[in-house]
């Protein structure tokens, strides 16, 4: 018997874990219209008029579903943001997610709840809770979030 | 219907950043082990055991099923819970009503991770919804700092105020000889330790570790014979209401309020500041420790700040918090609620060593996922 | 035991990719389902026990994407990781211990969505087992090599189960796979791990299943005829698979034995008139029914070629069709808990059994059925 003690870790290789979550009907009409129109949907609940812009089937609070589809202006306020300053690897990638970057919650006009994108600015003394904010689409787009490429503020505002 | 329950015994590692010593399923049963010499019991008297924690962290399926060796668990009735952050509470939750039931009268909770053996931030990450958040959830900090931005611009309330309550939280460490963390923080090195997210520093916020606790509820006709106090539990509450991040209202941390307001109603509490004589708060980052105190109904909004300063939750004073030193030292995260929960029982049982406090009615919370709050409300007395 | 019952059951059709479905979705169909079929509103429903897991959906916190659409944004809400069964199990202790007087419990399942190998090889401890490759279709070749060496079964005793549980779903519009086979088309199908064929497989399925509990005031003032809980029992085994003996179930039968002996059952083949078991593989139901003490063990088979567990035999086994024929993962063994009630209820219509009084539902946990859940449900 070997005498002397010896802690052994076991490394395992890097797998991949795919997916393929389906969207499910009202989140696949609602990047239809960021990847066709460049337009930005709402759903509104009929029973607590909330504006709901993360599309979903049913409003949790009054178990209801909802119908009713409202076009978001495309700008909004910047409620809250933080700048992310750590490095980290990415789940959708597997690479590390390029930082600092400006992780915000923008309630769009329209819309009662809000939506989590980036900020393209990343200078603290630049930011602003508050702030007037409007998203920029990138020039391809196919049906993601991403379509979206960011936020920006809102000249002078 | 119902038996009443009360926790009888409660055991736990010495939390590390790296166990390498032992593998998780030895890190489960060391916890269990020291659970069961407290109460003088064997693992034959165990009737059902409860096991949580966060499945992607060591990329185990089918924990319970993985860990029955650790866990006394072979031939016995086991399942698993699990609710993110909330996890550990939601496990004594679950033992709970595993006694109360009157289907078992003696159930052995357990929580556990073995955080050096995870990606945590890649793996908290994955919480977020794949198609609506996960393209820029950056894990618990920023969504953190977020309220914590809130806060501080609704109150004008300082990144200084919070560094205090690190500096409370890592100084109770020290009387803990389980404690992850044990050198204790200046107000001067909270502030200039490097940033992450703003606001939030280094040693804002908790810190990653490998540990495992394990707790011991019986009925109400056992508890008596296994320990001499008891902590009974005299109420349970949840509220785990969002689905997406950017549902959340950052303003106020309702779950907690919602749930410490109906945990006070079933405990016959009115006045939370003056029953309540110890809580251990699930507080992931210091800034918590002023505004969630808040939800809990301690003092009004924006007034925490000076509840720290006065050094009211101090060991010393009137409303201790995290005797145990918190979150902020030790945080195996399936674990961590059921420690809250596990450290407000040995609160009660007057078995809290050189951390121990004078307490009839102790609070646990549980914090995590989408802003989830649990309360557990333990005393002396079964309701 | 105080009186519990199942007042309502939902479930969504079984389907081998649900693309218009996100879990909410799917969480919502079944949850609605099961209120409208118990006639209840939501203010009425207590509280909630959900069942999910982290690694099928591709989410830590896997509940976290179904608490609204089940109803719990305002309510007491747990989640069980593991079987239908045991969840539901955690929701009759909720009610049990006098906290609540109804609960929720949902399941929900997108198995196509994720690699099956990969989320199934995760079961298997990482330091021993997980590089060997081991997954949920070669561990339970294993099993089924052993039973069926240890007691002479043979491929085509396993192939009259698929056979009659794959004929069995015709009647049930839930039912991802009705079809008529012979046993030739069994044992000519590709093999997946020996001496596992495609058709003694089950299949890759999406769906919810969702159920209602009560206590007995409330139950009695239920629009359908409650299915009662007379007795519930779980256990399970040793976790590596070297350390038992597959081809036995001591798990299953101390289950199964604290169900009877809750219920007062002394002589389950008699006293039990149907059984919606979890039939992951054909061999399963064989070793299940053994295990259940139907028949004494390696005689299983023979009760098959019988017609015994037959919808119109004296011990039907699996009239949905059983898991062989839908296998939407945790959401199975709640579903097994739904049809025994409707089989109760007298409501299962074309796959109804006559006269069913006293039904058992199983449910099964880990590799190679490490753990298992047994209901006993009567009128």
């Amino acid at each position: 018997m070997s005498e002397k003690q010896e802690l052994l870790v076991l490394k395992s290789k890097t797998t991949e874990m795919p997916y393929h979550w389906s969207v499910g009907r009202e989140g696949a009409k609602f990047l239809q219209e960021l990847r066709d129109n460049k337009k930005i949907f709402g759903m509104r609940c009929s029973k607590c008029g909330k504006v709901y812009v993360t599309p979903r089937r049913v409003c949790g609070p009054c178990f209801t579903p909802i119908k009713e589809w409202v076009e978001l202006k495309a700008e909004g306020t910047l409620e809250a943001f933080s700048i992310v300053n750590y490095k980290f690897i990415d789940p959708n990638t597997g690479d590390i997610r390029p930082v600092p970057y400006t992780y915000g919650y923008i309630k769009l006009d329209g819309a009662d709840s809000t939506l989590s994108h980036v900020v393209s600015i990343t200078d603290s003394s630049k930011l602003r809770a508050g702030m007037r904010v409007k998203a920029v689409f990138n020039e391809e787009r196919h049906g993601s979030l991403k379509d979206i490429k960011h936020f920006e503020p809102i000249n002078g505002k | 219907m119902g038996q009443r329950v009360g926790i009888v015994g409660v055991g736990q590692t010495h939390h590390r950043s790296r166990r390498k010593d032992v593998n998780g399923i030895e890190l489960i049963n060391e916890a269990v082990q020291r659970a069961l010499e407290e109460t003088g019991l064997t693992r034959d008297d165990i009737d059902a055991v409860v096991i949580g924690n966060m499945d992607h962290f060591e990329g185990i399926n089918y924990v319970d099923m993985w860990s029955v060796e650790g866990a006394g668990a072979i031939m016995k009735p086991i399942m698993k819970v699990t609710t993110g952050g909330t996890t550990g509470s939601s496990v004594a939750i679950s033992a709970y009503h595993h006694v109360a039931s009157g289907l078992f009268d003696v159930v052995l909770a357990i929580g556990w991770e073995k955080n050096s053996e995870s990606d945590t931030t890649g793996g908290i990450i994955t919480c977020s919804d794949p198609i609506w958040d996960r393209d820029y959830y950056a894990g618990a900090i920023p969504s953190l700092a977020v309220e914590a931005s809130a806060y501080m611009k609704a109150y004008g309330v300082t990144e200084k105020d919070a560094a205090r309550v690190s500096v409370r939280d890592r100084k109770n460490a020290l009387r803990n000889p389980f404690a992850h963390l044990r050198r204790e923080v200046t107000v001067e090195e909270v502030l200039s330790s490097p940033m992450l997210s703003y606001p939030i520093k280094l040693l804002d916020i908790c810190p990653r570790t490998d540990g495992a606790a394990a707790v011991v509820f019986a009925s109400e006709s056992v508890a008596p014979k296994l320990t001499r106090q008891p902590a009974w539990v005299n109420a349970t509450s949840v509220s785990h209401s969002y689905t997406y991040f950017g549902d959340i209202d950052y303003t106020s941390i309702s779950s907690l309020e919602i749930a410490s307001k109906d945990a006070y109603q079933q405990a016959g509490i009115t006045d939370p500041f003056r029953q309540i004589d110890v809580i251990e708060l699930y507080q992931p980052y210091s800034f918590a420790g002023l505004k969630w105190i808040e939800a809990l109904g301690l003092c009004e909004p924006g007034e925490a700040p000076q509840l720290v300063w006065d050094g009211v939750t101090d060991l010393e004073g009137e409303l201790p918090i995290n005797p145990s030193g918190g979150v902020l030292s030790t945080n195996c995260i399936g674990a961590t609620a059921l420690l809250r929960v596990g450290e407000a029982a040995l609160q009660i049982m007057g078995k809290a060593g050189e951390r121990q406090v004078d307490a009839k009615v102790a609070v646990a919370t549980g914090f995590g996922g989408c802003y989830w709050s649990d309360v557990m409300i333990l005393g002396k007395e079964p309701r | 035991m105080e009186r519990v019952a199942i007042i309502g059951v939902g479930q969504t059709k079984y389907e081998r990719q649900k693309t218009e479905d996100s879990f909410a979705d799917l969480v919502y169909e079944a949850t609605t389902k099961a209120m409208a079929d118990a006639e209840i509103t939501i203010e009425e429903i207590d509280n909630v026990v959900t069942i999910s897991n982290d690694f099928w959906d591709g989410r830590t916190i896997s509940s976290m994407a179904v608490m609204d659409a089940a109803g719990a944004a305002n309510k007491n809400a747990s989640t069980v990781e593991g079987d239908g069964t045991f969840g539901a199990l955690y929701g009759l202790m909720r009610i049990l211990s006098g906290s609540y007087r109804t609960t929720l419990v949902v399941a929900h399942s997108k198995s196509s969505m994720g690699s099956l190998p990969i989320i199934t090889n995760s079961m298997f401890d990482p330091i021993y087992y997980r590089s060997v490759g081991l997954d949920g279709i070669s561990s339970a070749g294993l099993q089924a090599r052993r039973y069926m060496d240890k007691y002479l079964v043979t491929e085509e005793d396993c192939a009259l189960v698929s056979i009659k549980n794959h004929h069995n779903a015709k009647a049930n519009p839930y039912a991802q796979l009705a079809t008529e086979l012979t046993v030739e088309d069994v044992m000519s199908s590709r093999a997946l791990a020996e001496p596992i064929k495609l058709w003694d497989a089950s299949p890759i399925s999406d769906g919810a299943a969702a159920i209602i509990l009560a206590c007995e005031n409330r139950a009695k003032k239920s629009a359908k005829k409650p299915a009662w809980v007379k007795g519930v029992g779980y256990c399970a085994d040793a976790y590596y698979l070297g350390d038992r003996d597959l081809a036995e179930m001591d798990a299953l039968s101390t289950a199964a034995k604290k169900a009877y002996s809750m219920a007062g059952i002394t002589e389950p083949f008699k006293e039990i008139d149907v059984v919606e078991l979890y039939d992951a593989f054909s061999y399963q139901e064989l070793m299940w029914m053994e295990g259940l003490g139907f028949c004494d063990r390696g005689k299983a088979a023979k009760l098959v070629q019988e017609g015994v567990t037959q919808r119109q035999g004296s011990l039907a086994v699996n009239p949905s069709g059983g898991v062989l024929s839908a296998h939407p993962v945790l959401t199975a063994g709640l579903a097994r808990l739904a049809e025994t009630a409707l089989q109760l209820r007298g409501e299962a219509e074309e796959r109804q059994v006559e006269g069913a009084k006293t039904a058992l539902a199983h449910g099964m946990n880990g590799s190679c059925g490490q753990g298992h859940c047994v209901w006993v449900l009567s009128q």
